[in-house]
């Protein structure tokens, strides 16, 4: 079977794999736009945050036998304890002056724990064991279907609907939107700000290191596992605007089909594909395909 | 009388002071190659003007590049074909290799100017990344192997620049006169427009300045430098390879002029120095050197934002 000359194999397949890598930069871009929502910094150490997350589910089930199930739950606790620790004592400290500063900041400490696992491991990656519960797949005729690729988009859609949800729709979203309108007011509501930006800026981290344990088993995990993959990202974002969460959610899906059929198509130009979709859209759109904000 | 004097003293020694500085960086420079190795001397010298071209944009316009490595990286490849595929004489090289970074300036620079502040970050860390990718599968970049064996060639078709004298000669006329060009541009009406932009870019545009053709001459001048750099060092080490368009490079200059301290003159000639040695005399941790790359990041950010000359420089109350 062939659709536009391609097999449907490839073509399928090459879809699922954009849809894999969407999935990821969903969840990577929606949590750069929470954090950047209320705190205004770009998080540069975002990529090291994923990477972290995907070893600490590596030690975890090398050093202590706990499997991925657990991986799932514990990293995104742990690097977002780590994270909103340094909000807490460094990032904290650097709202009142100019945002490039936090940006480097977040660079360096990216570069700290990079340079750490980097020491540790050695720049190849290490592999990690697909669940039990998860492994094999299903032959839908035109292309073989593998379950955990399935779970990765059902969960990364699930994931950011309901980070979209509890921001839009909720309470604690309203105080969440209302700080970034007016914090100062906010504040004078009695409601506790700084943690609310803490809290705001661990979920964040926890988003990057749930990504991370998700891409374990399909990459291998390496220390330089997430700055290739936040560059893209980074473009992702600008494409999608950073104003509006849905926004980021659907800029991250639709740029991994796209990059996914460019491969079918136009190989060569698969890597650079969302950067020059970005280019385009900042001739077109400057302020990005969902942004409203200058 | 006496006060008339004085006011107009204060801006002379103040002048003084800075050629003094100056003048002294120069001297070392000439003179250091009879005690430092060379080659190590000129390494310095190609990162101290990469990250002065850096400087012009952070320093002087308030814009934070995050992909300074492209105008590096490719420069050095262009002068690298230049050299060894067309043969030409090394100033030719440099020279195309600065044209190269110049016009990839104007093009990326267009795009990034369109926004503000850490997009602006994003955007040309963006851009750079799809240029190395580029850089990567071209037919004639030689992939990961880099361009090797770079004829360094004979300056006008006159001096042999494999004599370690003319070469050292050769970079570091470069480097003094990008440093000077630097210094020219920052002092100029269009250097205090930038400034104007840097402190309030919306003031800027109310007095009828057409703030975005400043900040696009800006972005190729300071590719152009950058590409000066980076073609100097292909020549000192016969190498145009990947990690000189890589982020990290981008990240490393960043560091640099952060370090030796944004918006001063002397800041990134030191920070490049510090920087570069600190390369070489911890090589043998291998990838902690990347960790405490990333702790200067932090402590300078958090503890020390005027860097070393910046500091210096708000004690004495001079600018340097």
């Amino acid at each position: 079977m062939e659709v536009f000359g391609v097999p449907s194999q490839a073509l399928f397949g090459q879809l699922l794999i954009g849809l894999i890598n969407g999935s990821f930069y969903a969840l990577l871009s929606l949590g750069l736009a929470i954090i950047f929502g209320l705190l205004r910094i770009i998080n540069f150490a975002h990529g090291a945050q994923y990477m972290f997350g995907a070893f600490v589910a590596y030690l975890l089930l090398n050093k202590a036998g706990i499997g991925y199930w657990w991986a799932l739950l514990l990293a995104p606790l742990g690097v977002g304890a780590v994270g909103a620790a340094a909000e807490r004592f460094m990032i904290s400290r650097l709202y009142r002056i100019d945002h490039l500063y936090s940006l480097m900041l977040t660079f360096g400490l990216g570069l700290i724990v990079q340079g750490v696992f980097l020491s540790e491991y050695g720049s190849s990656g290490q592999p990690y064991p697909m669940p039990t519960q998860l492994a094999g797949g299903h032959n839908l005729g035109f292309m073989f279907l593998p379950n955990y690729r399935v779970w990765v988009i059902g969960l990364s859609i699930a994931v950011c609907l309901s980070a979209w949800f509890l921001i839009e729709r909720t309470r604690l979203g309203g105080y969440l939107r209302a700080a970034t309108e007016n914090p100062t007011l906010v504040q004078a509501f009695g409601i506790n700000v700084p943690r609310l930006l803490t809290l705001t800026y661990g979920a964040g981290a926890g988003l990057a290191a749930l990504a991370g344990v998700m891409a374990a088993p399909i990459y291998q995990v390496g220390p330089l596992m997430g700055t290739e993959m936040i560059i893209v990202v980074f473009a992702v974002v600008v494409i999608g605007g950073m104003g509006s969460i849905m926004g980021s959610i659907l800029a991250g899906f639709g740029l991994g089909v796209v990059e996914g059929l460019t491969k079918v198509f136009y190989p060569e130009a698969a890597s650079t594909v969302v950067f020059m979709m970005m280019a385009l859209v900042i001739l077109v759109r400057p302020n990005g395909l969902f942004g409203t904000r200058s | 009388m006496n006060t008339m004097t004085l006011r107009l003293a204060k801006p002379l020694t103040l002048r003084r002071i800075q050629a003094a500085a100056f003048a002294a960086m120069i001297a070392f420079f000439a003179i250091a190659p009879l005690f430092i190795y060379p080659v190590y001397l000129m390494k310095v010298m190609c990162f101290a003007l990469f990250a002065c071209a850096f400087n012009l944009l952070i320093g002087f316009c308030g814009l934070l590049s995050f992909g300074h490595a492209m105008f590096f990286g490719v420069a050095g490849y262009a002068t690298a074909h230049a050299a060894k595929v067309w043969g030409l004489t090394p100033e030719l090289a440099v020279l195309f290799g600065m044209a190269c970074a110049g016009a990839l300036g104007f093009g990326t620079g267009l795009l990034a100017i369109r926004r503000q502040g850490i997009y602006f970050a994003m955007i040309t860390l963006a851009l750079a990344q799809m240029v190395y990718f580029f850089v990567l599968q071209a037919p004639f970049t030689g992939g990961e192997n880099g361009l090797q064996a770079v004829p360094r060639g004979r300056l006008f078709g006159l001096v042999d620049l494999n004599q370690p004298a003319a070469l050292y000669a050769f970079v570091f006329a470069i480097f003094v006169a990008g440093f000077f060009a630097v210094w020219r541009i920052v002092h100029s009406p269009f250097g205090q427009v930038l400034k104007a932009i840097r402190e309030n870019e919306p003031r800027a545009i109310s007095l009828g300045y057409e703030v975005n053709r400043h900040k696009l001459l800006a972005f190729v001048l300071s590719a152009t430098l950058a590409g000066a750099a980076g073609s100097a060092k292909v020549l000192v080490f016969q190498l145009a390879a990947l990690p000189d368009a890589h982020w990290s490079m981008s990240g490393e200059v960043v560091l640099m002029t952060l370090l030796g301290g944004l918006g001063t003159l002397l800041g990134p000639v030191v920070g490049a120095a510090v920087i570069v040695m600190m390369h070489n005399y911890l090589a043998h941790l291998d990838a902690w050197v990347m960790t405490i790359q990333g702790v200067i990041f932090a402590v300078c950010v958090l503890a020390f934002r005027r860097g070393l000359i910046g500091e210096f420089s708000h004690r004495i109350g001079r600018p340097l």
